[in-house]
């Protein structure tokens, strides 16, 4: 099952980019998601790994990720190594207005699952969509609060000089 | 579905028990215990012999699928406080059990368990020698589903893995529906013993709603003793209850449809048992400690739930 959600976000896309690469951030934004945890080394960047859970329906299903690809401020990729087969991955691009679309997927499933598996992607498929699109709503309003503080910030401190 | 207690026939397969006196009665008396002795032996050598080797991690990683379908729609299951449970090494959950044969409480937490620690970690659950030697469960040990026994107990625990067992087995399980709400033992503390002699933590498992699967008259336990089912079969219980498809059933050996009452699970703190009651604990004491912990939490999830079935 592939499902993805996109949002435009009032800030650029290394702002959106500071908060989705940094490993310690997700809990605070990421929707349904009960853990993340860094495993080895690298905590960030290519090849990174996670144990990450989510939770859809009566279990946490998740397991551990790696990260694939790592573009900064524009695409990070992920797979998993172990439990549940998961393909996700962020994507960035400037839009007019000095906005950012933000674009997250997700394709899930368990091989060999056959017919009982099929079925349950799609009574999964609801939640997790409304988890995609739940988190990417939170992303935005984090970077835009981050974005109307710095700029506070940036005048208190012009005044003062 | 599991217990601790083992029969003298199955003691006396593993060499852990002596072999019996010989009869002093004679007669009509004496040959109705051989016949009991010889039908015991042979309902013995259908159950297979634990092999860890069995539990198959892909097997299980593909039925997840299922599982979860029933465990989210049928039972709406709910499954708290994974996060207590030891990341790794052995470790004994101790859960009570509900709902009959079927176990919906099973169901829900190997789903659960197998889905946050991953089909990697070794999970093993003792079960009732009866549902191991039933051929259309045969796929159960797959699931790392062992005969409950000491003897598998302790192989388990002592491969590092996690260990699941219902020390109130069948007699708890089918414990009569108004009873739904209450931690039922038997006074069987083979758990205890097992924690310690493997030095593993502890964890409980508190379970509540398998009960409203079906009204649940009588375990008809005195029935069983009666039919020597005991002896024969480890049977403690011949069941009475109302459930569908069959309306009244008895002894649930062909199990029943099961209403879909929600299961919630609370998985509570591991317990060092050493550590809070000493270098030798009293078994007495660290039984009333964990019974007390876990009825404790069962009330708590009791006070909970608004209406039967639907939670």
């Amino acid at each position: 099952m592939r499902l993805g959600a996109h949002i435009h976000v009032s800030a650029p896309p290394s702002a959106v980019w500071e908060i989705i690469s940094d490993p310690t951030r997700q809990l605070s934004y990421m929707s349904g998601i009960t853990r993340w945890e860094v495993s080895g080394e690298p905590p960030a960047g290519l090849g990174a790994r996670y144990r990450m859970l989510l939770r859809v329906g009566s279990a946490e299903v998740g397991g551990l990720i790696e990260l694939v690809e790592f573009v900064p401020d524009r695409e990070i990729a992920w797979t998993s190594v172990t439990g549940v087969d998961q393909r996700g991955r962020w994507r960035l691009r400037e839009a007019p207005d000095g906005r950012t679309k933000v674009e997250l997927r997700l394709a899930y499933g368990v091989a060999g699952s056959g017919f009982g598996g099929w079925v349950a992607e799609h009574v999964a498929a609801p939640t997790v969509s409304a988890h995609l699109r739940r988190s990417l709503q939170q992303l935005a309003r984090l970077v835009e609060a981050e974005q109307v503080r710095a700029r506070a910030a940036a005048r208190r401190t012009a005044q003062r000089a | 579905m599991a217990q601790m207690s083992t029969a003298p026939a199955q003691a006396r397969r593993n060499g852990t028990a002596p072999e019996p006196e010989p009869a002093k009665d004679s007669g009509a008396g004496s040959l109705l215990s051989r016949a009991l002795n010889a039908v015991a032996d042979q309902a013995q050598r259908r159950i297979p012999r634990a092999d860890l080797d069995e539990r198959d991690p892909d097997f299980i990683r593909e039925r997840l699928p299922l599982m979860w379908l029933v465990a989210s729609i049928w039972f709406r299951g709910e499954v708290r406080g994974l996060g207590n449970i030891p990341e790794s090494g052995g470790v004994l959950l101790v859960g009570n059990h509900s709902g009959g044969n079927l176990t919906p409480d099973t169901i829900v937490f190997t789903l659960a368990f197998n889905a946050y620690f991953g089909v990697e970690r070794a999970f093993y659950q003792l079960a009732h020698n009866l549902v191991l030697a039933t051929p259309a469960l045969g796929s159960l040990r797959k699931f790392g589903t062992v005969a409950a026994s000491p003897r598998n107990a302790r192989k388990a625990l002592a491969s590092g893995a996690a260990l699941l067992v219902y020390p109130g087995g069948d007699f708890e399980a089918h414990r009569p529906s108004w009873k739904s709400s209450r931690v039922d033992f038997d006074r069987r503390k083979g758990f205890i013993r097992l924690a310690l002699e493997q030095d593993v933590p502890l964890v409980p498992v508190v379970s509540i709603g398998g009960q409203e699967t079906a009204l649940f008259l009588s375990r008809g336990d005195r029935l069983a003793r009666l039919l020597a089912l005991d002896r024969m079969f480890r049977l403690k219980v011949l069941p009475i209850s109302i459930a569908a498809p069959w309306g009244l059933n008895i002894g649930d050996m062909l199990g029943h449809i099961p209403l879909p009452a929600k299961i919630t699970i609370e998985t509570l703190p591991a317990i060092d048992l050493r550590a809070e009651f000493g270098p030798d604990p009293d078994l007495d004491e660290a039984y009333d400690h964990v019974v007390g912990l876990m009825q404790d939490t069962l009330d708590a999830l009791a006070a909970e739930r608004r209406l039967p079935i639907i939670g």
